[in-house]
C-alpha cells in the first residue's frame, strides 16, 4: 500500500491522528465578508493617510493587482477540480509553465486567442500525465506533481531551444513577442467606459483624484478593478460562479465531488471514478495553463524562463485558505495579487504595507486575547510589534526583500489564517478499483 | 525471495532510464535530429577521464542534496526547499569562514558546521509552521527558498561583500576568499596513487570523502537506530507509529532540522574545493536536482549515490551535444522523464512485489493449516 | 409461486492469489422472498455479493435474473438490471446531504442543472411508501446509525431496484435498531422487492428469513427453511464443528487496583466535551468490557488513555502512578498494551517485515533496542516465538505484514502485546473481521492473560464477546458512563436498551456509584 498523500492542510496538526482534517466548514457568511472587505480598504486609507503613499490605494495599483491575481486564481480553481476528486496538485507549478509556453508560442504564431487555447491544452497535457501516474498507477501524488514541475520546466526549456531560435527574436529563455492583443473593456458610469461609442463619465476615477480619506481609495479600487481591463481578464472572474454552479449544481459536479469524498461509495453507485478522477485532473491542469497563457498574453506580452515564479504553488496556497471553496479562492488570490502588486508599484507602497501588517497583527493578538488564547495573543503582539519598530525606523524596505512580498505573505496567512478548513474527506488518498468493503 | 527483491527494485530504474532514452530518441529525430549520433557522443564523451572527474565533483552536491530530501520523504514529509537552505548555508558559512582564520582542522570543519547550523534554522521554520499552525512543508519550504534568494542577496549586498579594490569594478558581488586554511586539499594525489592519469585542470574535489562519510551514517541513523525506526514507522503508517509512542510533532521538527543541516553542507564542496568563497556565481538548482534524485535512489544511500551519479552524467555529457548542434535541452526531458517514469515504476515492482508475498505467505499458511474441516452435517 | 426465480446463480467461482473465494456456488431466490445467505467470517459471503452487484467478475459461473442469464460487469450494469446493494460499511459522503448521497449516480436533471425539488420529492414519496424517513437537506454526518441504513435502503430504492441485497445489516445496530430493520424489510417484501441479506447471528436468521442458504470455505453446503433447523444445526453447518462461544469461568479479580479513572474529562478540538466525568477503575485479573454504540466516545476513551489525546480534567493512575500528563511512549514502556481497533490503521506497518512489526509499540524496551541501536536478532527471535507461540501462520518473519490473513495479523498483534508483559491491555474490537478459528484463540489468549492478572479494558461492538469475557460491564452513551451491569445476568436486550438510552426508564441492575 502507497503511503497517503498528506492533505495539504492538517486542522489540528500533528495531535492524535497527524493527518486529522478539521471541524466543520465555516465560510464566512456574506455578510462577514463585506465587513472585512471595508475593514482592510479602511485599514488600507490609514497606512495610504499616514504615509502619504498614494500607490497604497491607487487605480493602477488595483487594476495591477487584478492582473497579478488572475493567474493565482486560475491556479486555485485548478487546485480545487483536482482535489475536489481526491488529487493533489503540487504539479500546477509545472502544468502552467507549460500553459506560459504553449501560449506563448501560439500567441506569436497565429495570435493572443489561440494562445489561450494552447496554453490551456499544453497545461491539460501536464494534468493528463499527472492523472496517469496517480490515479492509474497509483504514484504519491506529491512525488508525481514534484516530478511534473520538474519536468514542466525541461519540457519548456527543451521547447525554446527549438522554436525561439535567435533569429526569432527569441531565446532560450524567451520567446519573440505576442501577436497582437486581447481587447480591454471599462464599466460605463463606473469607470468611464465607452456606451456605443460615446464616452461615460469616469466618477471613480474622479473621486480618485480628490484624495478624500477612504472615498478616494474607494474610489480607487472601483476605478482600478473595472477600468481597462483584459476580456480575458473577465472571462477568467467569470470562471468563478461557474465552477460553484459547475461543482454543486450539475451532475457532473455531484460526480466529480462524490469521487473525492467518497470513491467507494461513488463506485458503488456506478459512478466512473477513475474517469471523474482523471477529467478533474485534466481540468485542473488546462486551468493551470490558462493561468500560464495570462502572464504570457496580458502579463507580459513574451514567454520568459522562471516567469511563474511559484504562482502555481501560491494559487495552491490560496485554495487552502479558500477552503476548497471558489469564492474563497478568489479572497486568496485577491490578497496574494495584491501584494504582489505593491511590491511592484512602489517600494514605499511596500514600506506602508509595513505599517498595515503591524495593525493587522495587533488587532488580530486583541481579538485573540478576548478569546482567550494567550499564546497566540502573545505571538501576534511580538509578530506586530516587530512590524511596527522596523516601519517606525525605517524609510523603505531593503530592495531585496520587497521581490519576496507575495511569498511572505503566502506564509504569513496560511500560518495565521484559522484553520478551521475542510478538504475533501479522501484527499490525496490512494484509491484501486474494486476495493470495496 | 530476496534476490528476487532485488532484481525487482533494479528493474525499475532501469526500465525507467531505458524508456527515457527510447522517448527522448522519438523526440530527437521528430524534431529532426539524429538520436544515435546524440546518445553516441554523449557516450563517448561521458567516459572520458576528465569526464568522469567532473561528474563525480557534480555528483557529490547532488547525492547531499538527495539525501536531504531523502530523509523526509522517508517519513513522508516533503523538504522542497534544499535550494534555500543551501544557498543561504554556503552564503553566511563563506562569510563566517573568511572571517576567522584557524589551522585547517579547525576551519573546515568549523564552516561546515556553521553551514549546517544555517541549513537546519532555515528548516527550522517550515517544521516550526507545521507543527504549529499545521501549515504544508511543501508550500512553506517553496516560498522560503523565494524568500531565503532575498534575504542572502540582501546580506551579501549589505554584510558580506568584499569591497572592490581600487578601480575595479566587481560585476559580481561576492564574500571574501576564505585563507588558505579554509580550502580543502583535492584528491588527485589519491587518484595519482592507484594509477590513474589526471587531465590538467581537472580536479577531484576532497569534499567527496566527506559525502560518503555522511551516507555511511545516513543509513546507520535510519536502518539502524531506534530514532530510524521511529522515522520510517512514521512514513509507512503515521497512525500506528503515534500509537507506538512516536511523538509526531517532534519527529516533524528533527527530521526537518536534520534534513536541513544536510542541506547546508550542499554547496560545500563547490566553495571549499573550487570557488573558496560565496558569489552570485554560485551553482543554482541542486535542491530540485535532489528530489530527482532521491526519488530515483528510493531514498537508500546507495541508490541516491546512483541516481546522483546518473544525473551529473547526464548534465555533463549533455555538453557535447551542442558541439553536434543538438540542442542539449533534451537532456532536462530526460531527466524529467527519468524521474517520472522511475516512480511510476516503482509503484507498478511493488505491486508485482506484493502480489508475490502475499500469494506465497497464503500458500504457506494453507500447507500449515489442519486437516481439512469434516464434512458438512444433513440438515 | 411457479414463477422463475429473482436470482439465480449456477456455479460461481472466483479465486484469488491464493484462495479460492468462491467455490461453484450455486442457490436461487424467489421473488418477494426474504432469503438469509449465512456463513462464518471468510466463507466467502462478501465476495459472492460483491459478484452479484457487479463489483467483481466470477472466474467461471452464470447469474440469472428472472431466468434470464445476465452479464454484470459493474455496479451501473447491476443497477440498471434492478440489483441494489447496502453494505456493511455505511458508503456515505458524510460532506453530502442526504439527498445528494441518494441521487448520486442517477440524478435528475432539468437542462443542465440538478433537479434538486423533485429529487427531494421523490425522496420524500419513497419514505412515506415504505416508512423509511429522513430529512433529504440533512448533511449525511449528523446521522445516527440506523439512520445512515435507512438512507442506505433508500438509495437501493430510488434506482428502482427489485433486488435489495445488505450484507450484515445488523452488525452496526443494536438490538431495538435491529427489530426496526426487519420490521423495515418486510415493508419491502409487501411491495414485492426480494431481499438477501447476509448475517452470521443465527437467531435473527432463523426469526426473519423464509429461506437460509448456508456457505462454507467459499462453496454452498445447504439452502434449508428456517422451519426445519434449529440454531445449534445451522451454526453446525456453518462451521463444520462446534461453534466457539467466548465465556470465562471462574472470577481471577484481585483487589489491587491497575488502572483507576478519576472523573476524566476529554473535549476535542473545538472545546465540546467529548467524554464527561468518566470515572471507573480496572483491577488486576479483572476484565471491564465498555459497551455502546459505535461513536459514544469510546476512541476518544482509548485515544486518553493511551496518551494519544489530551485528558482536559480529572486524573489517570496507572499501578499507582498519576499518568495524566504523560506521552504515549512512557505509558507504553510502564505496561500499557494496545489492541487496535482497526489493525492496519494503528496497529500494523503493512510493507514491512514481520520483525519490525513486533517491534512497534515496544520500540524503546529490550529486547528490541540496545543503547541508541535497534536490536535486530533480539526482535527475530521474540518474532520467532510469537508466530510459534500464538499460531501465526506464515512462511518466516522477513515476509511483509500485508501477505498475511487477516486472522494471522491479528494473533501477531495480539502476540506481541501480550509477550511485551503488560499490566494493563487495552484491546479494542479483538476480533472484528477475522475467521471463527482466529476469533477463539484470541479469546482464550485473553482469558490466560486475564488468569494470569492482567488487567484487561474491553471496548467491542460485539454484545456476545462483552458479555462473555466481562467482569464488570459498563455503558457509555454521549460521553458518559450510564451504567454499571453484572455480565453474568444482563441480556444482549437489556444492553441493547442501555446502549440507546431507552434503559433510563428502567432502574440500572446496580446503582451507579
Amino acid at each position: 500500500m502507497t503511503a497517503p498523500a498528506t492533505p495539504l492542510v492538517s486542522g489540528e496538526s500533528g495531535g492524535p491522528r497527524p493527518e486529522l482534517i478539521g471541524g466543520t466548514a465555516r465560510l464566512p457568511g456574506k455578510s462577514k465578508f463585506v465587513v472585512a472587505a471595508v475593514l482592510i480598504l479602511f485599514l488600507l486609507s490609514v497606512a495610504r493617510a499616514t504615509t502619504n503613499s498614494p500607490d497604497v490605494t491607487s487605480s493602477g495599483t488595483f487594476g495591477a493587482a487584478l492582473r497579478l491575481a488572475i493567474p493565482i486564481l486560475l491556479a486555485g480553481l485548478g487546485g480545487i477540480y483536482a482535489e475536489r476528486c481526491g488529487i493533489v496538485n503540487i504539479g500546477l507549478e509545472g502544468m502552467m509553465i507549460m500553459g506560459t509556453w504553449f501560449g506563448a508560442w501560439a500567441g506569436w504564431q497565429y495570435g493572443p486567442w489561440w494562445g489561450v487555447l494552447a496554453g490551456v491544452l499544453g497545461g491539460a497535457a501536464g494534468g493528463l500525465i499527472h492523472a496517469i501516474a496517480t490515479v492509474t498507477f497509483d504514484v504519491n501524488h506529491i512525488v508525481s506533481g514534484v516530478a511534473i514541475n520538474i519536468l514542466g520546466a525541461g519540457v519548456a526549456r527543451f521547447l525554446s531551444s527549438l522554436v525561439f531560435t535567435p533569429d526569432t527574436g527569441g531565446g532560450i529563455t524567451q520567446s519573440p513577442g505576442i501577436q497582437g492583443h486581447i481587447g480591454k473593456f471599462s464599466l460605463p458610469f463606473v469607470a468611464g467606459g465607452r456606451i456605443l461609442g460615446w464616452r461615460s463619465p469616469d466618477v471613480s476615477g474622479w473621486l480618485e483624484r480628490r484624495r478624500w480619506f477612504f472615498l478616494s481609495d474607494l474610489g480607487g479600487m472601483a476605478k482600478g478593478l473595472t477600468g481597462d481591463i483584459s476580456l480575458l481578464t473577465i472571462l477568467s472572474v467569470a470562471l468563478i460562479p461557474l465552477s460553484v454552479w459547475v461543482l454543486w449544481r450539475t451532475r457532473f459536479g455531484l460526480r466529480l465531488r462524490s469521487v473525492g469524498e467518497n470513491p467507494s461509495a461513488a463506485e458503488s453507485l456506478g459512478v466512473p471514478v477513475y474517469t471523474m478522477k482523471y477529467i478533474g485532473v485534466i481540468i485542473s491542469g488546462g486551468l493551470a495553463g490558462l493561468g500560464g497563457a495570462f502572464l504570457v498574453l496580458i502579463s507580459s506580452g513574451i514567454y520568459k524562463e522562471g516567469q511563474t515564479n511559484g504562482r502555481g504553488f501560491i494559487g495552491l496556497a490560496a485554495m487552502i485558505f479558500g477552503n476548497w471553496m471558489p469564492s474563497g479562492v478568489a479572497v486568496g488570490a485577491g490578497l496574494f495579487g495584491f501584494a504582489d502588486a505593491l511590491q511592484l508599484r512602489s517600494n514605499k507602497a511596500v514600506h506602508a504595507l509595513l505599517l498595515m501588517v503591524a495593525i493587522g497583527l495587533l488587532l488580530l493578538s486583541v481579538l485573540w486575547a478576548l478569546r482567550r488564547k494567550p499564546i497566540r495573543a502573545a505571538v501576534c503582539a511580538v509578530l506586530g510589534s516587530g512590524f511596527l519598530i522596523w516601519f517606525l525606523t525605517s524609510n523603505r524596505v531593503p530592495e531585496q526583500f520587497v521581490g519576496f512580498t507575495p511569498h511572505l505573505v503566502t506564509v504569513l496567512v496560511l500560518a495565521l489564517a484559522t484553520q478551521r478548513l475542510r478538504p475533501p474527506a479522501a484527499d490525496g488518498l490512494p484509491y484501486r478499483k474494486g476495493q470495496v468493503q | 525471495m530476496k534476490l528476487r527483491r532485488f532484481l525487482l527494485t533494479v528493474a525499475a530504474p532501469v526500465s525507467a532510464i531505458v524508456f527515457a532514452i527510447v522517448l527522448c530518441s522519438v523526440i530527437l529525430e521528430a524534431a529532426g535530429y539524429p538520436a544515435f549520433t546524440a546518445f553516441h557522443s554523449m557516450w563517448t564523451y561521458g567516459n572520458k577521464t576528465s569526464s568522469l572527474i567532473s561528474i563525480a565533483d557534480r555528483a557529490v552536491p547532488y547525492y547531499l542534496s538527495g539525501l536531504a530530501v531523502a530523509i523526509g520523504f522517508k517519513m513522508n514529509l516533503f523538504n522542497i526547499g534544499v535550494e534555500g537552505q543551501y544557498r543561504l548555508a554556503a552564503l553566511v558559512a563563506a562569510a563566517a569562514g573568511a572571517a576567522v582564520t584557524m589551522p585547517a582542522f579547525l576551519e573546515i570543519p568549523f564552516i561546515m558546521l556553521v553551514a549546517m547550523l544555517v541549513g537546519a534554522t532555515w528548516a527550522f521554520i517550515p517544521a516550526a509552521l507545521k507543527v504549529a499552525r499545521g501549515v504544508h512543508e511543501v508550500i512553506s519550504t517553496i516560498m522560503l527558498n523565494t524568500i531565503a534568494t532575498g534575504v542572502s542577496a540582501y546580506l551579501l549586498a549589505t554584510y558580506f561583500q568584499e569591497k572592490a579594490k581600487g578601480k575595479n569594478i566587481d560585476l559580481v558581488p561576492k564574500t571574501k576568499a576564505l585563507p588558505k586554511s579554509g580550502q580543502m586539499p583535492a584528491l588527485n594525489r589519491l587518484l595519482r596513487a592507484i594509477g590513474i592519469h589526471i587531465p590538467v585542470g581537472s580536479d577531484l574535489y576532497g569534499f567527496l570523502v566527506v559525502a560518503v562519510l555522511i551516507g555511511i551514517g545516513y543509513y546507520l541513523l535510519i536502518w539502524r537506530t531506534a530514532f530510524g525506526y521511529d522515522l520510517r514507522a512514521s512514513g509507512v503508517n503515521p497512525f500506528a507509529a503515534v500509537a507506538s509512542g512516536v511523538n509526531p510533532k517532534a519527529m516533524v521538527i528533527k527530521v526537518m532540522v536534520i534534513s536541513g543541516a544536510i542541506a547546508g553542507l550542499v554547496g560545500m564542496s563547490d566553495m571549499l574545493g573550487f570557488f573558496h568563497r560565496y558569489t552570485t556565481d554560485f551553482p543554482t538548482g541542486i535542491g530540485f536536482t535532489g528530489i530527482g534524485v532521491a526519488l530515483l535512489g528510493r531514498n537508500h544511500p546507495v541508490g541516491v549515490a546512483v541516481g546522483a551519479f546518473i544525473f551529473a552524467y547526464l548534465d555533463r555529457s549533455a555538453q557535447i551535444l551542442d558541439l553536434n548542434g543538438i540542442p542539449r535541452e533534451i537532456v532536462t526531458i530526460m531527466q524529467g522523464v527519468i524521474l517520472l517514469s522511475v516512480v511510476v515504476a516503482y509503484e507498478v515492482v511493488r505491486r508485482i512485489g506484493q502480489a508475490q508475498e502475499t500469494k506465497a505467505a497464503a500458500e504457506a499458511a494453507t500447507r500449515l493449516e489442519g486437516p481439512a474441516p469434516r464434512e458438512p452435517v444433513p440438515a | 409461486m411457479s414463477a422463475a426465480p429473482a436470482i439465480e446463480l449456477i456455479g460461481i467461482t472466483k479465486r484469488f492469489p491464493g484462495v479460492v473465494a468462491n467455490d461453484d456456488i450455486t442457490f436461487s431466490v424467489m421473488p418477494a422472498e426474504i432469503h438469509a445467505l449465512v456463513g462464518e467470517n471468510g466463507a466467502g459471503k462478501s465476495t459472492l455479493m460483491k459478484i452479484i452487484y457487479g463489483m467483481q467478475r466470477p472466474d467461471a459461473g452464470e447469474i440469472r435474473l428472472d431466468g434470464k442469464t445476465v452479464n454484470l460487469r459493474s455496479p451501473k450494469d447491476a443497477i440498471a438490471a434492478g440489483i441494489g446493494m447496502v453494505h456493511q460499511h455505511f458508503m456515505l459522503a458524510d460532506n453530502f446531504t442526504v439527498l445528494e448521497n441518494i441521487v448520486l449516480g442517477s440524478e435528475p436533471v432539468r437542462g443542465l442543472t440538478l433537479d434538486l425539488a423533485g429529487a427531494r420529492q421523490r425522496i420524500r414519496e419513497l419514505g412515506s411508501t415504505y416508512g423509511l424517513h429522513v430529512e433529504p437537506d440533512r448533511l449525511a454526518e449528523t446521522l445516527e446509525v440506523g439512520e445512515r441504513q435507512r438512507v442506505e435502503i433508500l438509495k437501493v430504492l430510488y434506482r428502482g431496484a427489485k433486488i435489495l441485497i445488505l450484507d450484515e445489516p445488523t452488525a452496526v445496530l443494536v438490538p431495538q435498531e435491529v427489530e426496526e430493520l426487519f420490521r423495515n424489510l418486510r415493508g419491502l417484501k409487501a411491495e414485492g422487492v426480494t431481499v438477501i441479506f447476509i448475517s452470521h447471528k443465527l437467531d435473527e436468521v432463523l426469526d426473519n428469513a423464509d429461506t437460509v442458504t448456508v456457505l462454507r470455505a467459499g462453496r454452498t453446503i445447504t439452502t434449508v427453511k428456517p422451519a426445519d433447523v434449529t440454531a445449534h444445526q445451522l451454526a453446525e453447518l456453518m462451521v463444520g464443528s462446534e461453534l466457539p462461544k467466548p465465556d470465562t469461568q471462574e472470577s481471577t479479580v484481585t483487589d489491587v487496583v491497575e488502572l483507576d479513572l478519576d472523573h476524566v474529562e476529554v473535549t476535542s478540538a473545538d472545546g465540546r466535551p467529548v467524554l464527561h466525568d468518566v470515572s471507573f477503575q480496572v483491577h488486576r485479573g479483572e476484565v471491564v468490557g465498555i459497551a455502546g454504540v459505535l461513536g459514544n466516545g469510546q476512541s476518544e476513551l482509548i485515544e486518553a488513555l493511551m496518551g494519544l489525546r489530551p485528558v482536559t480534567a480529572g486524573k489517570v493512575t496507572l499501578h499507582g502512578q498519576d499518568i495524566t500528563q504523560w506521552e504515549t511512549r512512557p505509558r507504553r514502556e510502564a505496561g500499557v498494551a494496545y489492541i487496535p481497533e482497526d489493525r492496519h490503521r494503528q496497529g500494523l506497518l503493512l510493507p514491512s517485515p514481520l520483525w519490525e512489526n513486533v517491534m512497534l509499540g515496544h520500540q524503546s524496551q529490550p529486547p528490541f533496542e540496545r543503547s541508541i541501536w535497534i536490536d535486530q536478532h533480539g526482535a527475530v527471535e521474540r518474532t520467532n516465538e510469537v508466530v510459534a507461540k500464538y499460531d501465526v501462520r506464515t512462511p518466516g518473519v522477513d515476509v511483509s505484514a500485508y501477505a498475511l490473513s487477516g486472522g494471522n495479523q491479528q494473533k501477531l498483534i495480539v502476540g506481541r502485546e501480550m509477550m511485551s508483559n503488560p499490566v494493563l491491555l487495552i484491546a479494542a474490537h479483538p476480533t472484528r473481521g477475522i475467521d471463527v478459528g482466529a476469533q477463539a484463540a484470541v479469546w482464550e489468549q485473553l482469558k490466560e492473560a486475564r488468569r494470569r492478572g492482567l488487567a484487561v479494558l474491553l471496548i467491542s461492538a460485539d454484545l456476545e464477546e462483552l458479555i462473555g469475557l466481562s467482569d464488570t460491564l459498563w455503558v457509555i452513551l454521549r460521553g458518559q458512563l450510564v451504567a454499571r451491569l453484572d455480565p453474568a445476568t444482563v441480556t444482549p436486550v437489556e444492553l441493547g436498551s442501555y446502549m440507546t438510552g431507552a434503559g433510563d426508564e428502567h432502574a440500572p441492575l446496580e446503582a451507579l456509584p
